[in-house]
C-alpha cells in the first residue's frame, strides 16, 4: 500500500491527514476573448490533486470543467488571459516559458481526449505514435519497440506485435482509446488527465476502459483528473471530486461522502437526477431553467435562479468556497442545512 | 406467423433491412455485398404505451426506427398502423406520414439554425395542410409551445440562439405540430445536460398523458428507460433478444446479452468502493 494516505481512505469526518499536492490549483481564473470585452469562463476554482490519486471534475456545458484541463496540459486557445496559481510541484506552470511546458507535456502530464480518432494522426501507425515520445528522447530502436509492446499490452490491445502496425482508422472505438492510453503512458507521466474519456463508447466498453484506467492509477501510482460530465463514471473511478457550475466551483470532497449527502443543492439534483438501472426509480423533480453560462451567469449565487433552497440573500451575496465540514468544502450560504438532512 | 396484434397501433413485422446491395465498390474491395442491419424484427406498441428500444451501437436500434418513419425500405416485413401496412415516405397517405413522427437526438442539427421557431412549426402545418390549425396560427403556436414548456416569445428566436433543451423542446412541438399519435424517439436526451434530461423526460410522459401519444423510445441509458418504458426489446445484431415488461427484463433479465448490458451499466449506488466491479449478474 502507498503511504500517502488520500481523504478516501479517511472515515468521514475522520482526520484529514494532509498529503501535499502534486498539482494545486488555486484560484484558477481563464478569461477569453469575445466581441467587446472577455469572458471568465473559469472563476476562482481550486483544488489539489495529491499523488496517486484521482480527482474527478464534474460539470455540465459552460461549467469550465474542460477549460479547467486544458489550463492545466496549457491547451488554452489563443488570447486567453490567466490569473491564479497552477502550482506543479510547487512551480507555477502559469509563469512557466513555452518551452518548459512542452516539456511538461506527455513527459510529466499527459492527457487523453474524448475522440481519440481526432487526437490520433490518421496516417501513422499505432506503434510509431505511441512510441514517438521515446524515439525523441533517442532510445534505441529494439528498446522503443519493447516497451511500445509493453505499453500496449498493459492498455489491453490484444496481439500488440500485430495492432502495432495498424493504423488508427483499422482500430475500433474501445481500442482506440486503449492505444491514446498507452501513448498517455509512453513518457511515464505522474498525472493523467482524461476529458470525456468514455463517453463516446458503448457501455461495455465504457466499463473495460474505466476498469483500465482504474487499475493504471493504482498500479503506477498515477494521480488522475477525470473531466466528466456523468456522475457514476466519476463514481466509479474518482478518489475526490469537484463539482462545477458557470466556472466556478460549487463542492468538492471526497466522492463517497460528497455523492451520500451533497453539500450543495445543485450536486443534490444530479445525483437525484441518476436513475438506477436494475430497478426503477421515479422521475427526478427536474430543475427548472438550463444551466447558466459564465457569458449570462446570474448575480448573486450563480445558482439561485434554479435552486429550491435559494432566498434573498442567494440573489444578491455571491457564496465563497468554504470548509462546511472536515475535507468538505461547498459555495453554498445553507450548506449545513443540506448536509443535516 | 402471428396475426395483427389486437389494439397494437404499430405494429413491427418480421422486419429485415439491409445497406450496400447497389455498392460496387465493396464488391471490387473483396467485401461481402450486404449488411444486415435489421434481420427479422417484430415488436408493437400500443396506443398510450412507451416502448424502450435498447442495444450497442450498430444494434440496429435506429434502422427500425427509420423504418418505422419511412425513411427506409425494407427488403422484406413490414410496418402496420392500425393493421394497416405502411410503404416508403412517398407512398404513404398524408394521414399515415402524420401519424408517426420522429424526435432526433442532436436537437441542433435537426433543427435549421436560420429559421426562427414559427417558421419551423409553420413548415411543419405547410407540410401537411390536414394537421395546420383552422383560425389564428398564432394562437395555434402560442398553445402549441405552452404544451412543450416553452414561452411564446420563443416563437421569434432562430433555433441558434436557443439552449440545447429549448431546442429539444421544439423539436418536439415540431412533431406534435401534425398530431401525431406515435413519437419515435431517437436518443432523444442522450445530447442534453444532465440536469435538462430530466425536465425532457417530463415532459415525454406529460405529453404521453394528455395527448394519448404512444412512443418508441430509443436509448442506450438503461436507467433512463426503465424510469419511463411500460416494455422494453433489447437488440443485438439486428435481432431482438429479449423483450417484456421493463422491470421484468431488467430486474431479471433472462437473456446473456441483456446480462452484459446490466452488468457494464454504472449505478451511482454502492459505486463509492474502488475495488468492486458493480453488483456483478444474476
Amino acid at each position: 500500500m502507498s503511504r500517502t494516505r488520500t481523504p478516501a481512505d479517511a472515515a468521514p469526518g475522520g482526520p484529514i491527514v494532509e498529503v501535499e499536492g502534486l498539482l494545486e490549483v488555486d484560484g484558477l481564473v481563464v478569461d477569453l476573448p469575445v466581441a467587446g470585452g472577455a469572458v471568465r469562463v473559469v472563476d476562482r476554482v481550486s483544488f489539489d490533486i495529491p499523488p496517486a490519486t484521482t480527482v474527478g471534475l464534474i460539470g455540465e456545458s459552460g461549467s469550465g470543467k474542460t477549460m479547467t484541463a486544458n489550463a492545466v496540459i496549457g491547451l488554452l486557445p489563443d488570447g486567453a488571459a490567466t490569473g491564479g496559481e497552477l502550482r506543479w510541484r510547487g512551480e507555477n506552470l502559469l509563469q512557466a516559458s513555452p518551452a518548459r511546458r512542452r516539456r511538461l507535456r506527455g513527459h510529466e502530464i499527459a492527457m487523453i481526449f474524448q475522440d481519440p480518432l481526432g487526437a490520433l494522426n490518421p496516417t501513422q501507425t499505432i506503434g510509431r505514435q505511441v512510441g514517438e515520445i521515446l524515439r525523441r528522447a533517442g532510445r534505441p530502436r529494439a528498446e522503443v519497440r519493447r516497451r511500445v509492446l509493453e505499453l500496449l499490452e498493459r492498455a489491453g490491445v490484444p496481439e500488440p506485435a500485430t495492432r502495432m502496425r495498424n493504423y488508427p482508422h483499422e482500430f475500433s472505438g474501445g481500442m482506440r482509446q486503449r492505444a491514446m492510453i498507452a501513448l498517455a503512458l509512453a513518457g511515464s507521466p505522474a498525472l493523467l488527465l482524461a476529458d470525456e474519456p468514455t463517453t463516446a463508447l458503448d457501455v461495455t466498453v465504457q466499463a473495460r476502459i474505466l476498469r483500465l484506467l482504474r487499475s493504471i492509477q493504482q498500479d503506477q501510482g498515477l494521480a488522475m483528473l477525470l473531466v466528466s460530465h456523468d456522475l457514476r463514471v466519476v463514481a466509479h473511478v474518482a478518489h475526490q471530486v469537484v463539482v462545477m457550475y458557470a466556472g466556478r466551483v460549487a463542492e468538492r470532497g471526497p466522492t463517497a461522502a460528497v455523492l451520500a449527502g451533497p453539500a450543495h443543492p445543485y450536486t443534490r439534483a444530479l445525483v437525484d437526477s441518476v436513475p438506477a438501472v436494475r430497478t426503477r426509480t421515479a422521475l427526478a423533480h427536474p430543475l427548472p431553467g438550463t444551466p447558466a453560462t459564465p457569458s449570462n451567469r446570474p448575480a448573486g449565487c450563480a445558482f439561485h435562479p434554479r435552486c429550491p433552497l435559494a432566498r434573498e440573500r442567494c440573489r444578491t451575496e455571491e457564496p465563497q468556497v468554504r470548509t462546511v465540514a472536515p475535507g468538505r468544502w461547498a459555495a453554498c450560504h445553507f450548506a449545513e442545512e443540506l448536509l443535516q438532512r | 406467423m402471428r396475426e395483427g396484434m389486437d389494439g397494437a397501433l404499430l405494429e413491427v413485422r418480421d422486419l429485415r433491412v439491409t445497406f450496400g446491395r447497389r455498392a460496387a465498390w465493396r464488391r471490387a474491395a473483396g467485401r461481402s455485398a450486404e449488411f444486415v442491419a435489421v434481420d427479422g424484427v417484430s415488436l408493437s406498441v400500443a396506443p398510450d404505451e412507451i416502448v424502450g428500444l435498447v442495444g450497442e451501437s450498430g444494434s440496429g436500434k435506429t434502422t427500425v426506427a427509420r423504418a418505422i418513419v419511412g425513411l427506409v425500405r425494407p427488403d422484406s416485413g413490414a410496418v402496420l398502423l392500425d393493421g394497416g401496412p405502411l410503404g416508403p415516405v412517398g407512398r404513404r397517405t398524408t394521414a399515415q406520414q402524420r401519424a408517426a413522427q420522429m424526435v432526433f437526438q442532436d436537437p441542433r442539427s435537426s433543427l435549421s439554425p436560420r429559421m426562427t421557431v414559427a417558421a419551423i412549426i409553420d413548415e411543419a402545418w405547410r407540410t401537411h395542410p390536414s394537421a395546420a390549425p383552422p383560425g389564428d396560427r398564432t394562437v395555434a403556436l402560442h398553445r402549441l409551445l405552452d404544451d412543450v414548456g416553452l414561452d411564446p416569445s420563443v416563437a421569434r428566436h432562430r433555433a441558434d440562439e436557443l439552449s440545447g433543451g429549448q431546442c429539444q423542446r421544439v423539436s418536439i412541438a415540431r412533431a406534435l405540430a401534425v398530431r401525431p399519435r406515435l413519437l419515435v424517439c431517437d436518443e432523444a436526451v442522450s445530447a442534453l445536460d444532465v440536469s435538462v434530461q430530466a425536465q425532457i423526460l417530463r415532459l415525454l410522459v406529460d405529453l404521453r398523458e394528455r395527448h394519448h401519444l404512444a412512443m418508441l423510445f430509443i436509448s442506450h441509458d438503461l436507467g433512463v428507460v426503465h424510469q419511463i418504458a411500460d416494455r422494453i426489446a433489447v437488440m443485438r445484431r439486428g435481432v431482438v433478444v429479449e423483450e417484456g415488461r421493463t422491470t421484468e427484463v431488467l430486474g431479471s433479465p433472462r437473456h446473456e446479452y441483456t446480462r452484459s448490458l446490466l452488468d457494464a451499466a454504472l449505478e451511482l449506488s454502492g459505486a463509492g468502493s474502488q475495488d468492486g466491479e458493480g453488483t456483478g449478474g444474476a
